[in-house]
């Protein structure tokens, strides 16, 4: 089995080979994963390009005007063709507040698990290749904290900070806090992975071949045995994304997570709570439709690369 | 073959085992055809990957899809088996053929006692009570050489050693009273000092229970010892077969020479282990004409071109152009 | 067996102790105790003697004994929020979440198992394929999403469940169930759902992962060429050997499931455990904070080593030794 290891000097050398693999065979035979892909690009480009694609800055106060609040979206009576999702109730176009919470939830979710990665990569190496006690203390702290749902850690870490910070503090930082305690929450299992596939390829003879050189160990980790993580890596990293976009979706429509001044889909949906018994559904259900929609995209790319990438069941 | 014979057991007439991959069908059985008598006891011997343990798979109705008999009949006592429903074939497994697995160890579930697997084997064929199938059952692992029987009937397989388990592997196969039984390398997974013994036990009580035997191994000590007629199987073909002593003393395909004198015989000295050059064609690459011409030391014209039948050859049969 | 369990216990009693320390830690350092209790404008002599009274000028160790010995015997303190002892509180709430989390579980399973069996034996099938689209979406539901869309559904637009509360609650001794009244029953409907279809489409996809693992292997294939029929081997024998490693995943879930009551109840203005927290997270109410989270990981170590003994009880493989002497070879 090659290793997909990718050196930016063999990109497009990698790329063509990529088109030509079994992987990228496996996505454009896998009907459902192009049509995620697809989505997930949308989503992905509406997020990034949203102060130009979105109709109305929601966040300028200046251009709001309560009298255009809590209409309906442009197909129900009384809708307004400026606003096609309809408002809220201070008169935000929600199709607006939609594009700039997808960019605030997917910038946390990327974040957090790259932060989750790092953590875990770097402390699953360190158990793996130095053994000994430091591999014995991380494994407990991981076993402990794996006997929680992560949503208790990313609570109970966000529970701290709230605590310790003063409430105008921790709005600014609201974002970071959040990263953080989602990152937190969710290291274990990359730590794990690669400390068993370290474990198992320290034992191999090219390894053994590099310490004699006498190659400082960082080195052997980080050149010879890392790259070959990539493949499970990336699996768990994709269902992770989808984890960490719901989990802060979770938090904030806690009332944890992101405040309602700079709202992330999770907010827009508690924000919207309150009017679900109303009867103006447009504010709730259109921003949890967006929430939907990203995750599922997420997840089913996830399902694919986990099944193309699993040699069992080719 | 001469005179009047009975209807054999089993006819296997040029049945052909196709899997459709992305890249076109592989064949991994691409024209066997022989028959087997009642209470006979035929070795079919091969290289891994000649197609052995798919023709009994075949047999047994066992291949995995979407791998399929494509081409040929199977007959079992004058009648088709390789056409019928899934029903049917539920029916004659077990009951009229038997199988016995390569690894013991992975064949009995775990979370069953023997003699439960035993009971439930034996009621899924016959009409009896369960007092009835475990006297039967007890009966089988006495048979089968398992002391204590009574108080093992009740333990998990994990409790028996290598030996004991396949012992009970046979038992289980015999229990509905099939007249065919295919042992698929039994013995692979043994350790070498009751490999014999156990080889001894199946072909003993298969002879008390008046089963015949396809015996499906690469190892030719085992089939010395106990085939009556061997069958070699090369590429996806029968290239040689024929009464026992025939084939091994007096080897009529090039192969099958190969074969014997790759042996080495204890008390003989020996320079070096003498082998046959080159391996045996992947299934994607299968040379045209017989597929063992280019190792062949007595390749001709005519082999590259033609692909061999089975002829009458010194006292078997060889699907050879020597012939 | 014996020193299997002195093992799990000893290992329980040190999440306990490391999350009793966490908890110790949010006490004393997250912002000042004695600011809580009394607010900006106290003067500096008397928040001394209140720090003397509290023995916050104890040594590190001392304090934490202390704290360590009161939440042993369930002193928690008293709530920041409305001044009312926290294990009061926490008692009252327990009922109503316990028995959420219970109907949640008696739906995700009696749905969930069925499903996995049915999509394991049936791959290809229209059926499956809406089994296999309900649970990939469910996978990918925020459970808040769902309780709103349920609750605009059934509530707002047919009315025909409440969106919030118990209901009518009967109180027996300590406890308070919502099973025995018809406004309860109808209560638990929606949260239930909410709460299990996480979990149903876990469980789901569980069972059918692994009854599909199970029906390839040797000793299926070899039942198979004895000649045992479709129905046996799916229902009697591979079934057997699918739920046992499914249940000590699902033993395992209860604890998941306790703590993603919080969101349900969020949701549906449940008055349990899971509310509690949230409303204390959000004003920063540490003593009830640290309290939950010491009960939580109890109940958390106690389900870890009921599932473990489970394991040990029902697979065979564990319980008896290896190969008996008694025989030949």
């Amino acid at each position: 089995m090659t290793t997909r290891t990718a050196h930016l000097s063999r990109l497009g050398e990698l790329l063509g080979r990529a088109y030509n693999s079994d992987l990228f065979w496996s996505f454009r035979h896998t009907p459902s994963a192009v049509v995620a892909a697809a989505v997930a690009c949308v989503f992905l480009l509406l997020a990034l390009l949203a102060p130009w694609v979105a109709p109305q800055n929601p966040f300028n106060l200046s251009a709001l005007s309560l009298m255009d609040s809590e209409l309906p979206p442009v197909w129900v009576s009384g809708g307004d063709s400026r606003f096609f999702l309809g408002t809220d109730v201070q008169g935000r176009d929600i199709f607006s507040t939609i594009l700039y919470g997808l960019r605030i939830s997917m910038v946390v979710g990327f974040a957090s698990v790259l932060l989750a990665m790092t953590l875990g990569v770097s402390l699953g190496l360190a158990a793996g290749y130095a053994g000994g006690w430091v591999e014995a203390l991380i494994m407990r702290i991981a076993d402990v904290q794996l006997s929680f749902p992560a949503i208790l850690v990313a609570l109970l870490v966000n529970g701290v900070a709230r605590a310790a910070l003063p409430r105008e503090v921790f709005n600014d930082v609201a974002m970071l806090i959040l990263i953080l305690s989602i990152g937190v929450s969710s290291w274990v299992q990359y730590a794990r992975t690669v400390r068993s596939l370290v474990v198992v390829e320290k034992e191999k003879e090219y390894v053994q071949a590099v310490n004699i050189l006498g190659r400082h160990p960082l080195f052997i980790a980080g050149r010879h045995i890392l790259p070959n993580t990539t493949g499970p890596i990336t699996v768990i990293a994709t269902i992770n994304l989808a984890l960490a976009i719901l989990t802060e979706a979770t938090l904030s429509y806690l009332g944890v997570g992101m405040p309602p001044v700079t709202p992330s889909l999770g907010t827009l949906v508690r924000l919207g709570n309150e009017f679900m018994l109303s009867g103006k559904w447009w504010i709730v259900i259109f921003p949890s439709a967006a929430l939907v929609g990203v995750v599922l995209a997420v997840n089913l790319l996830g399902d694919w690369l986990r099944d193309a990438l699993n040699p069992k069941l080719r | 073959m001469s005179g009047y014979r009975a209807t054999p057991l089993l006819e296997v007439r040029n049945v052909r085992v196709e899997y459709p991959t992305r890249t076109g069908p592989l064949t991994p059985v691409k024209d066997v055809s022989f028959s087997l008598d009642a209470g006979e006891v035929l070795g079919i011997v091969g290289e891994s990957g000649a197609g052995k343990s798919m023709m009994g798979s075949a047999i047994i109705g066992l291949l995995e899809p979407p791998g399929r008999v494509a081409a040929g009949e199977i007959l079992l006592e004058g009648e088709r088996i390789d056409n019928l429903s899934r029903a049917a074939l539920t029916r004659i497994r077990g009951r009229k053929i038997g199988l016995v697995p390569q690894d013991p160890l992975t064949s009995l579930n775990p979370l069953f006692t023997v003699g439960q697997q035993l009971v439930q084997t034996i009621r899924a064929h016959h009409e009896m009570s369960d007092k009835q199938a475990r006297a039967r059952a007890l009966e089988l692992l006495t048979e089968v050489g398992i002391p204590a029987p009574d108080r093992r009937i009740d333990q998990y397989p994990h409790q028996f050693s290598g030996g004991m388990r396949q012992r009970v592997v046979i038992a289980l196969a015999l229990c509905a009273g099939p007249r065919l039984v295919i042992a698929d390398e039994p013995t692979t997974a043994l350790d070498v000092s009751i490999q014999a013994q156990i080889i001894d036990v199946l072909k003993r009580t298969c002879r008390d229970h008046g089963a015949a035997i396809i015996l499906i191994t690469h190892d030719m000590g085992v089939i010395a010892e106990t085939a009556d007629r061997v069958g070699v199987m090369y590429a996806g073909r029968l290239v040689e077969i024929g009464p026992l002593r025939s084939v091994v003393s007096e080897p009529a395909h090039p192969y099958t020479s190969g074969l014997m004198s790759s042996i080495p015989v204890v008390g003989r000295e020996l320079e070096r282990l003498s082998q046959i050059a080159g391996a045996m064609p992947r299934l994607t690459a299968t040379p045209q004409g017989c597929a063992f011409h280019p190792r062949c030391p007595k390749a001709f014209d005519r082999c590259k071109l033609e692909m061999p039948e089975l002829v009458p050859a010194h006292s078997s049969q060889a699907a050879c152009w020597l012939y | 067996m014996i020193p299997f369990i002195f093992r799990r216990l000893l290992q329980g009693l040190i999440v306990m102790l490391v999350v009793a320390l966490i908890a110790f830690g949010l006490f004393h350092f997250v912002g000042d105790p004695v600011n809580n209790m009394v607010g900006q404008e106290v003067g500096g002599e008397i928040r001394e003697q209140l720090r003397e009274s509290l023995g916050l000028n104890d040594p590190m160790i001392v304090q934490f004994a202390r704290f360590v010995a009161r939440t042993a015997t369930g002193e928690f303190g008293v709530s920041f929020r409305n001044g009312v002892p926290v294990s009061t509180l926490l008692l009252e709430r327990m009922p109503a979440t316990l028995e959420l989390v219970f109907c949640a579980s008696a739906f995700a399973l009696s749905l969930g198992i069925p499903m996995g069996i049915y999509s394991a034996i049936n791959r290809r099938g229209l059926l499956t394929g809406v089994i296999q689209i309900v649970s990939l979406t469910g996978v990918s539901l925020p459970s808040f999403v769902v309780g709103i869309v349920l609750i605009i559904v059934f509530s707002v637009d047919l009315g025909w469940l409440p969106s919030s509360g118990r209901g009518e609650v009967v109180k027996l001794g300590a406890w308070s169930t919502g099973l025995l009244t018809a406004s309860g029953l109808k209560s638990l409907i929606l949260p239930s759902i909410t709460l299990g279809l996480f979990q149903l489409t876990l469980v789901m996809r569980l069972v059918r992962a692994e009854m599909l693992e199970v029906l390839r292997t040797d000793y299926i294939k070899f039942a198979r060429a004895r000649g045992l029929s479709e129905g046996i081997i799916n229902f009697h024998l591979a079934l057997k050997n699918t739920l046992i490693p499914v249940v000590t995943v699902i033993g395992l879930q209860i604890g998941s499931l306790i703590a993603f009551a919080i969101v349900t109840e969020t949701v549906f203005q449940w008055p349990g455990m899971g509310l509690l927290f949230i409303q204390a997270v959000d004003f920063a109410d540490i003593p009830v904070m640290s309290s939950y989270l010491v009960l939580i990981s109890l109940m958390f170590v106690i389900i870890n080593l009921v599932v473990d003994l489970l394991y040990y009880a029902i697979d065979p493989r564990l319980q008896i030794g290896g190969p008996q002497a008694g025989g030949g070879k």
